[in-house]
């Protein structure tokens, strides 16, 4: 068989799995991202740094900036999401945890076809991503 | 109608130009300019429209937006390099994203390929990420003049580098043959499905090691450097380097981009105007692709990189050359 119908060509059940889910997660992180903006923008939600502070600090380092406006680090902006600004970070956070998500469906579908090396490599990326969104290494700058 | 998208995208390309050379929003004191004398509402709007004609010309020229977005947003925008790093992450890593699910459909982005590379450059993304808001806390003109040479090395690389479409490799080195690197994907051009494999995975996967580290450092994304590695070194076929790179993308720039939201490094004015117009200006630029001429637009591209990263070095080591 050499058409496109070929066995060879049709990607494993979990490959789709993620394509899914990116398709769906990428579309609702985007609305999100755009429905919160124009909340915040238009002043339908307060902000925690106005914006005269904050354009005339976005030229300082992030160390000198979170200091002046009083901005947490890490998960800190979980505490101030009746913020207009910070209620943005929603969207950036559920963008950057899909790929873990993905990941779940990948280890699953390699320990269901007992591939182990490549169960080992997806369980390893998830603890990676893990440690990189825990704030274990991104937090504490000032 | 070709006639009206051909100027669009010669207006398009005018009026960046016109704004990062004559405009005084992009001068070199622009901090002071956006303190005193522009309302905050006109920042987010310029961003917009910038991005989108950045997601035209990046789509047209096959370049990620992250690679134009850095060296372009912080050598002519008044935003601290450490945001323009964070915000160039989240560009980059939206657009992977985006990018995803066609390619993983399609077969075009190889699984068994890019998760072990994913691995080794996410893990090493973060400790980029990490060193470079070190080096930005030292003095942020280290990593100015490091991102102006990698973005001068960035235009050398796509002015010299000879893509293969479909390389030859006649011996899987063990690596390639224990983790299964290999595929077969449909040709729509010679109608045929074409088998492929690859080697030389020792050096592909110790060079992901300064892949990932770059990503992280400077916000980049990183297919500029993934494409030629996978291809040209690995010899995997061009469309599965270039689809495997874009979905590589996805996890390297996850891990890099969470460092960076951590950090406080991602302002919500700055980031969505710059994600969105560079997703509707790539919409826009693969619908135009059809008329262009890539070469000319690849050429113009190599020369705008070469002249941010020379004004970038030009900024880091304070010799007030360039503008």
């Amino acid at each position: 068989m050499t058409t496109k119908d070929d066995p060879r060509l049709q990607p494993p059940p979990e490959q789709i799995i993620y394509a899914n889910i990116l398709t769906f997660g990428v579309g609702a992180c985007l609305a999100m991202m755009v429905t919160f903006y124009c909340l915040y923008v238009f002043g339908a939600i307060e902000p925690h740094v106005s914006f005269e502070l904050l354009t005339s600090n976005w030229g300082k380092g992030v160390h000198e900036y979170l200091q002046i406006t009083n901005t947490p680090d890490g998960w800190g902006w979980l505490y101030l999401l009746r913020k207009g600004d910070f209620l943005n970070y929603v969207g950036f956070g559920l963008l950057a945890l899909l790929t873990n998500l993905c990941f779940v469906v990948l280890l699953i579908g390699y320990i269901k076809r007992r591939d182990w090396v490549y169960a080992a490599i997806s369980l390893t990326e998830i603890i990676v991503l893990t440690l990189a969104a825990s704030g274990i290494f991104g937090t504490g700058g000032h | 109608m070709e006639k009206l998208k051909l100027k669009f995208f010669c207006f398009a390309v005018t009026v960046m130009t016109a704004l990062m050379n004559v405009s005084p929003v992009f001068a070199e004191n622009a901090p002071d300019i956006a303190a005193s004398t522009k309302p905050w509402w006109v920042w987010p709007l310029i961003l917009l429209f910038f991005c989108f004609i950045l997601g035209i010309v990046a789509v047209m020229a096959g370049v990620g937006g992250g690679v134009l977005y850095v060296p372009l947003v912080s050598g002519f925008f008044p935003f601290h390099i450490d945001f323009v790093r964070g915000v160039g992450l989240m560009v980059a890593l939206a657009g992977a994203l985006a990018a995803g699910p066609g390619l993983l459909r399609r077969n075009l982005a190889n699984l068994r390929l890019a998760l072990p590379v994913a691995l080794i450059a996410s893990t090493f993304a973060i400790i980029g990420a990490l060193l470079g808001l070190y080096l930005s806390k030292l003095d942020p003109n280290i990593i100015q003049t490091c991102l102006g040479f990698t973005i001068t090395g960035i235009a050398c690389l796509l002015l010299f580098s000879k893509n293969s479409e479909k390389p030859v490799v006649t011996k899987q080195d063990a690596i390639s043959l224990a983790l299964g690197f290999g595929g077969a994907y449909w040709d729509d051009g010679a109608k045929e499905i074409v088998e492929w494999k690859t080697h030389r995975s020792v050096i592909g996967m110790l060079l992901f090691i300064v892949i990932g580290l770059m990503a992280g450092m400077f916000g980049l994304g990183a297919g500029w450097a993934n494409v030629p590695v996978l291809n040209l070194l690995m010899g995997s076929p061009m469309k599965i380097a270039v689809g495997t790179s874009k979905f590589l993308l996805s996890i390297t720039d996850t891990s890099a981009a969470w460092i960076y939201l951590n950090k406080g490094c991602v302002i919500p004015l700055i980031a969505v105007p710059s994600i969105v117009g560079l997703m509707l200006g790539s919409l826009v630029g693969v619908r135009l692709l059809a008329i262009a001429k890539p070469k000319m637009i690849r050429m113009m591209v190599i020369g705008v990189l070469f002249f941010a990263g020379l004004k970038a070095i030009d900024k880091g080591l304070g010799l007030g050359i360039i503008g």
